[in-house]
């Protein structure tokens, strides 16, 4: 087993200073359309954290029996079966949530995340420390997510997790709400804004011009 | 259904439910391979060429073996294998960009060559899957698959070969140091969907 520094690395590394989302350009696609309510993005995390872990685990058990040459289509069908799992399971008990994710949960299928990390990490690496990189990246992924579903549902509906924080004026309230945050746009500013950020506390990240 | 119909989700695919600006789909792609004008027009034919084939086979699969009842000419009227849907769309994409290799290899050499470094990248590009997600979801017939397939293929072509030709402007700007690269194109896509959202709620 490999040290508890290096651990800590392969834990640790992908939420601040490799972030998938921010850094690594990976998974943005299904990012975005799920952060309109904390709740939907919190479901989707879980969706992504339990994905991306057992197929890291998976694949790299088996890393050493894939042919290179058919190395993606064995890939693709490991995620393909865990994500429909997910799906079966969130349309068995969660209906609502599985309604309004639509497509998204069957697009973890295509979420460059998961293929990126099984084709960088997990076809080389020990099924341990595979299964570490999947939930490091996975909690890379959660934090961006969340803190974009923060912002858009506390600004744009006055509330977190449906619980009312600010009362709106519709309500009798005074907070009026920031209907432009709700609409898809507002996301990929949001997560600019938040690269930003990161960037000005971790100025190695810049790309060179 | 006419004519009209049908030019009405054309229109609509490409600029109102654009996949790119209003769901998002085929970001990882968009983002990266988006500095040049020639190399995002390339990649963008190529979208519209396997969106326009993967759209209508999988709308034949899914209505002669997946779908509810759809196996009743193989003796099976009560079978439902659609919970099988993610992972045989993926396979079809899958073999179906392995075999347009092949054949643009053996008898387009020309246009393989222009295509051939993205056609790998294309399956596992959301777009692609997100539109046959969207055509099993919305219930169309095989003729409104291939038109949505091909119209939302135009729209994510438009849409990427846009965003390079602003980057390609903005490559000489001085900004400031954090939103270099990867910050200014995710706020260059958002205001582009801002503007792609004026076409929402106009009906056809």
């Amino acid at each position: 087993m490999a040290s508890a520094k290096e651990i800590k690395t392969v834990l640790f590394g992908p939420v601040f200073a490799n972030n998938p989302i921010a850094l690594q350009v990976l998974g943005v696609c299904s990012a975005l359309a799920v952060t309109t309510q904390m709740a939907t993005a919190l479901v989707m995390c879980f969706a992504l954290t339990f994905v991306l872990t057992l197929s890291n685990l998976f694949i790299s058990i088996i890393r050493n029996h894939i042919p290179s040459s058919v190395r993606i289509i064995v890939q693709m069908t490991i995620i393909a079966s865990l994500v429909i799992i997910v799906d079966q399971i969130l349309k068995a008990f969660a209906y609502e949530v599985s309604k309004e994710l639509s497509v998204f949960v069957g697009l973890i299928i295509t979420n460059c995340i998961v293929m990126g990390r099984a084709e960088a990490y997990a076809m080389k690496s020990s099924p341990g420390m595979s299964f570490l990189d999947g939930l490091g990246n996975a909690m890379g992924y959660s934090l961006v997510l969340l803190v974009v579903a923060f912002i858009r549902e506390l600004g744009g509906a006055g509330s977190v997790f449906g619980v009312e924080i600010l009362p709106l004026v519709s309500e009798g309230g005074w907070y009026q709400p920031m209907g432009m945050l709700l609409l898809a746009p507002s996301a990929f500013i949001i997560i600019a804004f938040f690269i930003w950020v990161l960037r000005t506390f971790r100025p190695e990240q810049v790309e060179q011009a | 259904m006419g004519l009209e119909h049908y030019l009405g989700l054309f229109v609509r695919a490409v600029f109102i439910e654009n996949l790119a600006l209003a769901f998002f789909l085929g970001m990882c792609t968009f983002l990266a391979v988006s500095k040049k004008v020639t190399t995002a027009f390339g990649l963008g034919v190529a979208v519209i060429v396997v969106l326009g084939l993967a759209v209508p086979i999988n709308n034949v699969v899914y209505h002669n073996l997946l779908a509810p009842g759809a196996l009743e000419w193989a003796g099976f009227p009560d079978a439902d294998l659609s919970f099988l849907g993610f992972i045989t769309y993926i396979g079809v994409i899958a073999a179906m960009v392995q075999i347009l290799e092949m054949t643009l290899d053996k008898f387009f050499p020309a246009l393989y060559n222009a295509l051939g470094i993205f056609l790998p990248l294309i399956t596992v590009n959301c777009a692609i899957f997100g539109g046959v997600a969207f055509m099993v979801e919305r219930d169309y017939n095989f003729t409104e698959s291939v038109v949505f397939g091909l119209g939302s293929g135009v729209g994510w072509a438009l849409a990427i070969t846009l965003l390079a030709a602003v980057r390609e402007k903005l490559k000489y700007a001085d900004m400031p140091h954090g939103m270099r690269g990867l910050g200014s194109t995710f706020l260059i896509v958002g205001l582009m969907g801002l503007g792609f959202m004026s076409f929402s709620g106009v009906s056809l």
